[in-house]
Formats: structure tokens, sequence, C-alpha cells
């Protein structure tokens, strides 16, 4: 180790520059953290527990699971299949293709939520025909819904492309050329090759659309206990001055924040190879 | 041709551009189409007004002056979790990623109430006459938060990679510890820190929820470009948000191109060096 052969002034150089690093995640990244719960705990567990068994409170957490459960596994299979396509054939304007794909990680959450007001509000493209059937989008869950997929789309693509690249295409083909069909040969060989970063893929995926803010925020309308995510109910009981209520609700959110990394670290630990090098996680 | 032995290129190609249109192409074809209802004239109206002018200044610089402090700070945190070994190492390293997983609301409320006036940070900084909360250095401590962990992830693998016997080569010829930083290190890692940088400064231009909170969204002093958007639609004038946000989609394009073009530029100085 470099750092048990230095000599004493650069010792010194080093500690004084962990000390630094580590202030700047104790201020950052630690007392934020802590934050959340002290505040939610200020005036005991009873009132944390009535602000998180409230039925707004429940009504969030039911929505956000619901977004969730829809959003995540429409992009779990669009993730596949772009990156069977991207990592499996030769075609033109690929580059083009994932470029498109990355595109929601270069968006404002606030557009992406505009967008689909611009599509289905009531000046928008599709707005009166919707009106006229009766169908709600915007200012309802299908708007929750579209905006959420749209900030997580790039998640799972992301993680299966550099992996599945670099896996190549030789053990799919041995199956094929032994006589397995299309789908025998996806569910007995490319998914169990791909699963530890389809399931890494899937948390980050997860993470993000319950976490979701500046775009469901464009489209939600805040209609309390109809269209009023976890965050979104954490915006408006701050802005109500409920503070206890607020935190309570962002404790959970923040607990779930620190799942995702425990597994996350967990697979990159034991699974690393297997997950591949990957780009930093998007936002 | 080898690969025509695998199957389902029609079903997944097909599949892929059909779901990116009707998700990401439809609706940004809404954009640009509502965008233009405005007309030239209300473009540079809107453009041009005090108000919006502010607004894009502040997340346009504040997104600038967040992602430089992050390069810093990406890069100091990088190298002292790759180089050195010491307690709890493995256990910050897992928590960089942490503004990535939480949720940006529950951060905007976290920082907040941090470097409020009475907060645990702000408290300390108000004798010293620093105001975080409520003002645009609160925009770039939140900015900061979003993006620092874009430069750290960037970094690490290249740093790890780092051949150790080119910094011992240019000590051992004499140089001093900070002529191999700036003269050897740096030149190398270079094109990747502009990558974490261009990361970083993509994401905190168009950051809203951890933004709005600690900023206070006082006119013409802390208010952001995303919020005014907001704004413009909850007064139902969609051709405003809508030109608002192709304006702000430019400038993050023009952002990126002219990281790209640095990029381009550091990889010269990068062989150079060498």
């Amino acid at each position: 180790m470099r750092s048990r052969s230095a000599s004493w002034p650069r010792r010194i150089g080093h500690v004084a520059l962990i000390l630094l690093a580590l202030a700047f995640l104790v201020a950052f990244l630690v007392a934020p953290l802590a934050t959340v719960f002290v505040e939610a705990f200020r005036d005991g567990v009873t009132p944390y527990l009535a602000a998180i068994r409230q039925p707004e409170a429940r009504s969030a957490i039911r929505l956000t699971l619901l977004v969730a459960v829809i959003a995540v596994p429409l992009n779990v299979i669009f993730g596949v299949a772009a990156a069977w396509a991207m990592t499996r054939f030769e075609f033109r304007g690929k580059t083009l293709l994932g470029a498109l794909i990355d595109l929601p990680f270069s968006v404002s959450p606030v557009i992406s939520g505009l967008v689909y007001v611009l599509l289905f509000g009531a000046q928008g493209w599709f707005g009166p025909w919707l009106d006229a059937h009766g169908v709600k989008v915007i200012y309802a869950v299908p708007g929750l819904v579209l905006a959420t997929i749209f900030i997580t789309l790039p998640f799972v693509a992301r993680e299966l492309i550099p992996l599945m690249e670099s896996q190549g295409s030789e053990e799919e083909e041995a199956a094929r050329v032994l006589g397995a069909s299309g789908w025998q040969m996806f569910f007995r060989v490319t998914l169990p090759n791909i699963r530890w970063a389809l399931l890494y893929g899937v948390l980050l995926c997860n993470a993000r659309a319950m976490g979701e803010f500046g775009a469901v925020s464009v489209v939600s309308g805040h209609i309390r206990g109809l269209t009023t995510t976890m965050p979104l109910e954490v915006e408006m009981r701050y802005n109500e001055y409920d503070y206890v209520g607020a935190f309570a609700v962002a404790s959970l959110l923040a607990l779930l924040a620190l799942l995702t990394l425990a597994v996350k670290t967990l697979l990159e630990w034991r699974y690393g190879d297997e997950i591949a090098a990957h780009a930093p996680g998007g936002h | 041709m080898r690969r025509q032995v695998l199957p389902g290129f029609g079903l997944s190609f097909g599949y892929a551009l059909t779901y990116l249109g009707l998700i990401v192409l439809l609706p940004l074809a809404a954009l640009a189409w509502k965008a233009t209802g405005i007309g030239v004239h209300g473009l540079i109206q809107l453009l041009s007004g005090p108000r919006t002018l502010a607004a894009l200044r502040l997340s346009l610089f504040g997104a600038l002056l967040a992602a430089s402090i992050n390069a810093v700070v990406g890069l100091l945190i990088g190298w002292v979790l790759v180089r050195y070994r010491f307690p709890g190492r493995r256990l910050f390293d897992a928590l960089v990623d942490l503004p990535f997983a939480l949720p940006t609301a529950v951060a905007g409320i976290a920082l907040t109430t941090l470097y409020a006036p009475n907060g645990w940070l702000g408290r300390w900084l108000e004798p010293l006459g620093i105001k975080v909360a409520y003002t645009p250095v609160g925009v770039l401590v939140a900015m900061v938060f979003v993006g620092f962990p874009f430069v750290v992830r960037t970094l690490q693998p290249v740093l790890a990679s780092l051949e150790r016997d080119v910094e011992e080569a240019a000590e051992s010829l004499g140089a001093r510890r900070y002529q191999t930083f700036f003269r050897v290190i740096l030149p190398m890692l270079a094109p990747t820190l502009l990558t974490g940088f261009a990361l970083a400064l993509a994401r905190a231009v168009g950051e809203y929820g951890s933004v709005i909170f600690i900023a206070g969204n006082i006119p013409m002093h802390s208010e952001i470009a995303p919020l005014l958007i907001v704004q413009k639609l909850e007064q139902f004038d969609y051709a405003g948000a809508a030109a608002l946000g192709v304006a702000m989609l430019l400038l993050s394009f023009m952002l990126l191109v002219l990281v790209a073009l640095l990029q381009r530029w550091s990889n010269r100085w990068a062989e150079r060096s060498l």
C-alpha cells in the first residue's frame, strides 16, 4: 500500500484530504438524511405514526405503488426489447436510437410533465377529443403514469445494453443451432445471463418511479386523495407548515432510498461481474 | 452473416421504436408545435422579459457554477475513495449514490431545514453573514447536492485504472507532488472529468424538486427557469410554457455541444502530455 510506505508529511496530506472529503460527505449526505428522521420524530413516535396513518398518506402510498407497478414493468419490457435490438443486430440509425433512449435523462422533469399536458390537457392535441369521450389523462392517474414512464424510460435499457454488448451472442447462437425456439433461447439463455443486471435496472427504475416529483407535479393537479403521490404529499404538507407530517412521509421515501442503496451495493459486491461496468445512475 | 441465426429483430426493434415514438417523440413534437403558437414576436417578448431573463440566468450560471464545484469536490471524493483506505470507506462509497436514490422533494425539504437560519448548518453560517436558504446560494447548494455523484461515479473507474508507474516516473525524475498532479494526473483525467461535469450540468440546469424549497422562489432573485414553466401552466398559458420549455432544451443542448468540443480539446491535451 502506498499510504503505508509514504513519508510523514505525505501521510498528513492524505489524512487532510480524507477529512476534507468526509466533511463534505457528512454535510451534504449524512446531515440531510439525519434531518429527515430527526424532524419526523421531533414530537415523538405517536404523532409520527398518526401522520403516516392519515387517509391522505395512505392513499398517497397506494397511488405511488400503483404508478410504479404500471410504469416499471412497461419500461422493463421496453428495456429488454431495446437492448436485444441494439446489441444483437446491426442496422442503420443505431446511434440515433441510443441517443433517443438516453434523451429523457437530459430533459428537465418539468418539461417531461409539460409535454403530456400539451398532448392531453384541455388545450392539448388530444384534449378536446378525450374530453368528449369522458377520458381524463391530465390531473388524473394516467397522466401520472405517463410522466413517470417518460422519466424512468432509460434505466433498464441503459443497464442491459453495455452488459449484453460485452457478453456477445455465442451462447444464444449455440442454443438456436441446437434447435431451441426463439422464446426458449430467450428464457433459458438470455434471461439467466442478464438477470442480475436486470434486477439492478429495475431497482434504479423503481426508486425513481416512486420518488419522481417534478414531472408528476406538473400533471397531477394536486387533488388530495386522488392524484397526490408520496412526494407530492410531502410538498403539500410542507407548504401547509405541517412539518412533522411532511417529514414523516419523507422518512418513508428516505427508507426506500436507503433500502435501494443497500440492495444495489449488495448486488455490486456479489454480482459485480454480471452487472458489468455501468455508467452513473442518471437522475 | 452470423447474426441471422438470432430471431426477434422485427419484434424487438419494432416494439422499441413504437414505444419511443409514443412516449418520447410524439410528446416532444407537441412541445415544438405548441411553442410555435406564440410567434416570433411573442417569443422575443417572452424571452426578453426581465423576470424570464433573470430566471434563465440563474438556472444557467447556477448550473455552470455548481458543475464546476462538483468537478473539484467530485475529484476530491473520488480520489480519496479510490486511493486511500480508512474506516467507513465502503459505507461512504455506497452513500455517494444517495442523491440519485433520494426523491428530490425529500432532499429539498431536508436541505431547506438544514440551511434555514435556525437549522443545524444555517445557524453557524448566519453569524458569518452567509445566508443560504431562500437565496441564490441555496439554489447552488441544491444543484451541488444533485450533481456531485455524477462526477464521482464517472471518475472512479478511471482513477482505479490510472497507472501508478507514470506518477512514480514523474516523481523519480524530480517532479514535485503538485507538479505530478497538474502535469500528469489532471491531463489524463480531464476528458472523464468533463464527462462528469457535463452530466452534473445537464442535471442542474433542469433541476426542480430539490431546488424550489430551498430557493424561496423570489422573483428576479432566486427563481429558476423550470419554476416559470410551472407558473405559466398554472395560468393556462400553454404556448408560453412550451416556448420556455423549448428555450431550455436548446440551452442544455448548446451546453452539451460546448462540453463535447471541450472534451475533444482535452483529449488532445491528454495525448500531448503523455
